[in-house]
């Protein structure tokens, strides 16, 4: 069999599942129990913008507390007597919330909204395909996902309240309820990640085949979109990865339920085996949660630069490098933990080293940049503030790589700061400059312009106000998840810093207001889009908007690759892929399968 | 406030402080090129009607140069961190006198161990003290740190220290107090409930007041005391 006949035959099965042009399946099958990947991506970003919302509200209910400890919170009286009688926050719902902001934002929001919006919305449609390689695993991906968010959820609702142990659950404090007062709670945790481990590993293993047998001719892999060259790798990731959680949540989960020991030292049970397994998942999560907005910020910065991606081969190799890297760096989480001190070095060089194709990365941004022509969108400017805030994450990280200065600031807010800067400074950016990027393509219209800037400088300047003290709280020693800062006294001359976070995190969190209302009103309201508002060179771009149901009329054929801005072929500023110049020939055969 | 450490008292303290200062440097003078490059290229190149971006895919040599200059940067680094890690945490780093303590770590608490007059733990003139740890100015000691039921975080934040105490594990942290006074002892690791509460307080004491302390408290009439 031909290789172009065994593509075509996944092609026609795809066909099969994904609705042919103008035929309307019922609203069911349509918009709920859907197999297109569109409507699926739609769906992941309905449910992880929720729980971005849920997650945020924790974080406020932490400000208050940090800000304002002991006192009671407006509207706290809502609470039950368990969580915030009077409404103040007590010390163990204190413990839940640090905890359940971690988990969702990591698992339920920041992983989500890149790798099952993006991942799921853009992929096909970036690669010319009509949907992914196996459509009823990719709806199954989505409906396993909502039970888990749910059963999470659930744990805020039984005896003894939500998991406490924080959101990398170490072991014993996790597998033993007698000393967490959480028994429940921690069972639930387990069980939700396992089952929404299950819906990542379902969604990665499609994302992989798709890119590798599914591009349209010509779409080789050196004319593949960054975003999708940093999602396929990321699906790799995540398809390694998440089975290392899953084994050792059902071993956390033994030891909560079924009495064995793994964890637990008085048995014969070793603590650190979790850590080892939690960061050996941990680190490829870390670059799960950022390499797809790499991916996402360079298509962007490209266009908004209209300019070719300056070191596409290099910015390719950083990925995969990165991809590597972030497995052999996980001790560097264990420092304090105990571990043999000598391997900290091993761990320390290898940690400095990722610091290389990072750097790399924001060179070549850089370097997208110079001489461009740049057009200041709502999507470019959380663009140019991912790369810009990017930095900042980067270069904090380096504090913490060095082995002795680790010593001091592990621990502290100064971990808190920088894993907020690469999160929120970094995936969270990405996520709104993708989000209002690609809207036009997903509902037909536009976000507001206006509303869209005024939401960008308010969160970037919040946003700034909330985590760059951060540093100077762990630059004074400031210890994470601590309940009542004021309860030491080297901490007390430090309560005004956070008490201006605190009001500032309150600012943030209105501002994301602004992006709700645009995001909703847009929907029935915004400004019409027509099919190619950025004038982009992807594939997405020369369909309808909102891409119709099978997304290509026609199988496309591509003739070049995705950053053709300003060349000198052609009077306007972009050439898509699918252009055909008098000079270019078709090519042979689909590149799929070589 | 914002990035100068607090005053350190120990003796290690200023290796790690000196790190954190050339770090803080390097990284300070790296953030300010990059987002000042930033910000004159959006000022400098910002769309005008009528113009177009230069047409170009790359440039080997200056990608080769922004790869090996960060390379070269942080593997400078991580020599001289190893360097000084080694001092502190390497295998032969506790130094042969070092006076050793037993710390043991529990909810919601810590609880000192002293060796007594002879020097020894494990014997009987040994004592032990609740949230309050003393040692003696100018003298290593070595705190063999273990923890009673879930891990614990030992954070003396004017030593630099920190050394998570993992129960099933006996841990060696040592360090030598430079200047008597009162310091705080925190819990660096969330270990439950009181996590926030687990606090102590670290008394150095100048070398001869140690031995008197150590007398006083390591008398059998005292020592019965919990």
């Amino acid at each position: 069999m031909t290789t172009s006949a065994r593509v075509g035959e996944q092609r026609i099965e795809a066909a099969v599942h994904a609705p042919a042009h103008g035929h309307h399946p019922p609203f069911l099958r349509r918009y709920i129990f859907s197999t297109d990947h569109k409507i699926i991506g739609i769906q992941f970003l309905v449910m992880s913008l929720f729980f971005l919302l849920v997650g945020g509200t924790l974080a406020m209910v932490m400000r208050w507390q940090l800000g304002f400890p002991g006192q009671a919170m407006p509207g706290g009286g809502v609470l039950p007597e368990t969580m915030a009688p009077g409404g103040v926050v007590l010390p163990e719902f204190y413990n839940s919330l640090v905890t359940m902001h971690g988990t969702f934002m990591v698992f339920f929001a920041i992983m989500p909204l890149l790798v099952g919006v993006f991942g799921n919305f853009l992929i096909p449609l970036k690669i010319g395909a009509p949907d992914m390689a196996f459509p009823r695993i990719n709806m199954a991906s989505f409906w396993i996902a909502v039970p888990a968010g749910l059963i999470m959820v659930a744990g805020f609702f039984v005896e003894g309240g939500a998991a406490a142990a924080g959101w990398t659950s170490y072991a014993p404090l996790s597998a033993s309820p007698e000393h967490s007062g959480v028994s429940l709670g921690q069972v639930f945790w387990c069980v939700s990640l396992i089952v929404l481990g299950l819906s990542s590993i379902l969604g990665s293993f499609n994302y992989i085949t798709t890119v590798i047998n599914m591009r349209a001719p010509g779409m080789t892999w050196g004319r593949l979109p960054l975003t999708v060259w940093s999602l396929f790798i990321t699906a790799i990731l995540v398809l390694l990865a998440i089975p290392i959680l899953s084994g050792a949540v059902i071993m956390l989960l033994f030891d909560q339920t079924l009495g064995t020991h793994f964890f637990l030292p008085g048995e014969g049970g070793q603590p650190l085996l979790w850590q080892h397994l939690f960061w050996f998942f941990g680190h490829p999560e870390v670059y799960i949660l950022i390499l797809p907005a790499m991916g996402i910020v360079s298509d962007i910065l490209a266009n908004g630069a209209r300019k070719p991606i300056f070191g596409y081969k290099m910015m390719v190799a950083s990925i995969i490098a990165i991809a590597f890297l972030g497995w052999i760096v996980w001790g560097h989480h264990m420092f304090q933990s105990g571990m043999n001190p000598t391997l900290g070095n091993s761990f320390m060089i290898s940690t400095m080293l990722i610091a290389v194709p990072s750097a790399i990365k924001v060179f070549n941004w850089l370097g997208t940049l110079w001489q461009g022509n740049i057009r200041f969108t709502v999507p470019m400017l959380h663009a140019i503030a991912f790369v810009s805030m990017f930095v900042i994450g980067g270069l904090s990280g380096v504090f913490m790589a060095s082995t002795p200065v680790d010593i001091y600031i592990h621990d502290t807010y100064f971990i808190v700061a920088h894993l907020h800067y690469v999160l929120f400074g970094g995936s969270l950016f990405a996520i709104f400059a993708g989000i209002s990027y690609w809207y036009p393509k997903m509902f037909g219209r536009l976000m507001s312009h206006r509303w869209g800037v005024a939401h960008f400088w308010l969160t970037f300047v919040t946003y700034n106000l909330v985590f760059f003290p951060m540093h100077a709280l762990g630059v004074g020693g400031h210890m994470r998840r601590i309940y009542d800062p004021t309860q030491y006294e080297f901490l007390q001359p430090l309560q005004p810093i956070n008490e201006v976070i605190s009001i500032a995190a309150f600012a943030l969190f209105t501002s994301q207001l602004i992006f709700a209302v645009n995001f909703i009103g847009s929907w029935f309201r915004g400004e019409r889009a027509g099919d190619n508002p950025w004038e982009d060179n992807s594939l997405e771009w020369t369909v309808s908007s909102p891409a119709p149901h099978g997304n290509f009329a026609t199988t496309p054929v591509v003739y070049r690759g995705p950053y053709e801005y300003s060349s000198p072929l052609v009077e306007q500023d972009f050439l898509p892929q699918t252009v055909k110049l008098s000079t270019d020939t078709p090519p042979a055969a689909s590149p799929a399968g070589d | 406030m914002g990035w100068i450490l607090p005053a350190g008292a120990s003796s290690y303290a200023g290796e790690i402080d000196w790190l954190y200062y050339l770090i803080l440097v390097i990284t300070g003078i790296a953030f300010v090129v990059v987002e000042a490059a930033l910000l004159w290229f959006l000022f400098r190149y910002r769309a005008r009607p009528g113009r177009k971006a230069r047409y170009i895919h790359g440039s080997m040599k200056a990608e080769v140069i922004w790869t090996a200059v960060p390379a070269i940067v942080v593997v400078v680094i991580g020599i001289l961190s190893s360097g000084v890690w080694n001092d502190i945490r390497g295998r032969d780093s506790v130094p042969p006198d070092a006076l050793p303590i037993r710390v043991v770590a529990k909810q919601f608490e810590w609880n000192a161990t002293y060796a007594g007059p002879d020097g020894q733990l494990g014997t009987g003139d040994d004592f032990t003290t609740r949230n309050q740890l003393h040692v003696p100015a100018g003298r290593p000691v070595v705190v063999m740190l273990e923890a009673e039921e879930v891990i614990h975080s030992f954070f003396i934040p004017a030593f630099r220290v920190k050394q998570d105490a993992v129960p099933g594990m006996t841990t060696p942290v040592w360090f030598e107090a430079t200047t008597p006074g009162q310091y705080e002892l925190a819990c660096a690791e969330l270990c439950g409930l009181g996590h926030y509460r687990m606090r102590g307080g670290v008394t150095v004491h100048a070398a001869p007041d140690y031995e008197r302390w150590q007398t006083d408290r390591g008398s059998p009439t005292v020592a019965s005391t919990p």
